[in-house]
């Protein structure tokens, strides 16, 4: 046992030692068994390129229904050269991104504000939730009716609905995140003197944004089926609407490559908000 | 006059009660503590689960308001949680998307010290938590004795007039415990901050306070309150020393009888 005072305070015992090595390599060799798994998934999908490649070769399948991987790829080539009926493939992905885009972004700088206050006091929520009730769990296009028929066949409508896709489940999210929260958490910064605004931007909002993230991811897929439906419906420029005017058509080559380019776009989203999600809140990461 | 004002310094709880429901269903959980706690005391406080001695430290903190009595801090009434009240919390409870420094410096970015200040105080106090090497770290990065140390700076970066703790220690293992204890009794002595410490173990409320109160439940009332003979005028003597004490053995059978008495009531 120490003596004294100032050599009383060993600080250096086992305990101080940080992320220990022995977790590190728990975690080396899930990786590696990851990346079997993942070289497992790459062999499915080139076996099924291939299956592809021999039905068009082969003449297994009409040509119509399914048309060459070598067709699919001629055709991207001519449309990223050429556009698609007075657009460029990037001018089509463009202004659906945009459409997304903007949609999100007013649906996180309201329903987040709205669904941490709601979180936060018991009454406004009773104000705000019949009506998050009421349009939560409609179809998007059946409303998307009414917006075109206000607002015509336009970007605004496309963005309004898109927006109110996002809007709900990024409410939600909000509320539930801001009511999970622990006493202690809010207790604590309190105590340490934040109060009012402060409180929210320094403390809760932080304390919430991982799990906005995962609620925007959600949002995400929301508002992305959405779009795509919603360009088939009405619109002239976008992917959604590329791949329906194609099918009037039979130009199943152009369908083929917009689905193919839509699930990309989607995987890429998704990887991006991914990637930020491990970003804000590496914490939350195993 | 003088008097007045001395009798002022501290804080100071006055007839606090603490009920539930009404009428015939009325539970006590607390009635009518009064306390008076001196700047530079080390109070610890034990008492079975249930003898509201969690409550008590949310009355004090401001998280909780009592249905009866006032608490105040240097004659000021004191009802919700603010800086001059300290807390630290069973779990570290730091901010997991704030480093270690960010941390520690968080009570004094929300009083608005001037930045040269902050980044000064927070150097002193990685210093003294040892916490150097660690202060860019993130908290999920840190074992729990650290986690508690940061933490404890972080309170006591934000200057209050007194630090509750409510268990801090009792979700770390013995040896990792005993140098927390170590640490904590070296902090009090070297700040002077009045320490309101609950416990439920014997040992650390005699190797560390200054004042021993025990509470009963039912409802939840200070039934001793005495200054601790082992540690009078010789805060700084090693913790050895102090279990060798030949009183040390009378005194902690005392204190256990006079907490586990309260069984036969349950």
């Amino acid at each position: 046992m120490q003596s004294n005072t100032q050599a009383a305070v060993p600080l250096t015992n086992g305990e101080d030692r940080l992320a220990p090595a022995a977790a590190r390599k728990g975690a080396g060799g899930k990786i590696s068994k990851e990346w079997l798994y993942r070289g497992i998934s790459a062999a499915s999908l080139l076996a099924v390129l291939l299956l592809w490649w021999c039905a068009g070769t082969f003449g297994w399948v009409n040509p119509l229904f399914l048309p060459k991987p070598q067709t699919v790829w001629n055709a991207f080539m001519d449309v990223l050269r050429d556009g698609y009926k007075g657009h460029t493939l990037l001018n089509h992905i463009g202004t659906s991104m945009r459409r997304l885009f903007l949609a999100l972004a007013a649906a996180f700088a309201t329903a987040v504000p709205l669904g941490i206050l709601c979180g936060r006091y018991r009454v406004l929520r009773a104000i705000v939730d019949p009506f998050i009730e009421f349009y939560r769990p409609l179809p998007p296009l059946a409303y998307y009716t009414l917006l075109i028929l206000w607002f015509g066949i336009t970007d605004v409508s496309k963005v309004l609905l898109l927006f109110l896709g996002a809007f709900a489940p990024l409410f939600i999210t909000a509320v539930f995140s801001v009511q999970r929260l622990s006493p202690d958490r809010i207790n604590g910064a309190r105590s340490l003197g934040a109060k009012g605004w402060k409180l929210y931007a320094f403390i809760i909002f932080p304390s919430v944004l991982p799990e906005l993230l995962t609620g925007l991811r959600t949002a995400v897929g929301v508002s992305y089926a959405t779009l795509v439906a919603a360009e088939m419906v009405a619109a002239v420029s976008g992917v959604g609407w590329m791949v329906l005017d194609a099918s009037k058509f039979l130009r199943s080559d152009i369908m083929y490559l917009g689905i193919i380019i839509m699930a990309l776009i989607a995987i890429a989203i998704d990887l991006v908000i991914r990637s930020l999600i491990r970003l804000v809140s590496p914490w939350t990461e195993q | 006059m003088i008097y007045e004002e001395k009798r002022e310094q501290g804080i100071l709880l006055d007839g606090i009660g603490l009920a539930y429901g009404k009428g015939a269903a009325e539970r006590h959980v607390l009635r009518d503590i009064s306390l008076q706690l001196a700047p530079g005391e080390f109070v610890a406080v034990l008492g079975p689960s249930g003898c509201g001695k969690t409550s008590l430290l949310n009355i004090l903190a401001g998280y909780l308001r009592p249905t009866r009595g006032t608490v105040s801090i240097n004659g000021k009434r004191h009802t919700r949680p603010d800086p001059e009240v300290g807390v630290v919390f069973q779990q570290a409870n730091l901010f997991p998307w704030l480093s270690l420094a960010r941390n520690i410096e968080f009570g004094m970015r929300m009083q608005n010290l001037p930045k040269a200040r902050r980044k000064e105080r927070v150097s002193y106090f990685l210093e003294l938590m040892g916490l150097e090497a660690s202060a860019k770290l993130l908290p999920h990065q840190l074992s729990g004795g650290m986690k508690q140390r940061a933490a404890i700076a972080r309170t006591l970066a934000a200057e209050p007039e007194i630090v509750l703790l409510d268990e801090p220690f009792s979700a770390l293992d013995a040896l990792t415990r005993e140098n927390m204890q170590l640490h904590l009794r070296e902090i009090w002595r070297k700040t002077g901050k009045c320490m309101f410490f609950i416990t439920h173990d014997v040992d650390e409320a005699l190797l560390l306070s200054s004042r021993l109160i025990v509470m009963h439940p039912e409802p939840g009332r200070v039934v001793e309150d005495f200054a601790n003979p082992l540690t009078a005028g010789a805060e700084d003597q090693s913790f050895a020393r102090i279990r060798s004490n030949a009183e040390y053995s009378t005194l902690r059978e005392h204190l256990l009888t006079r907490m586990d008495g309260v069984n036969t009531f349950v």
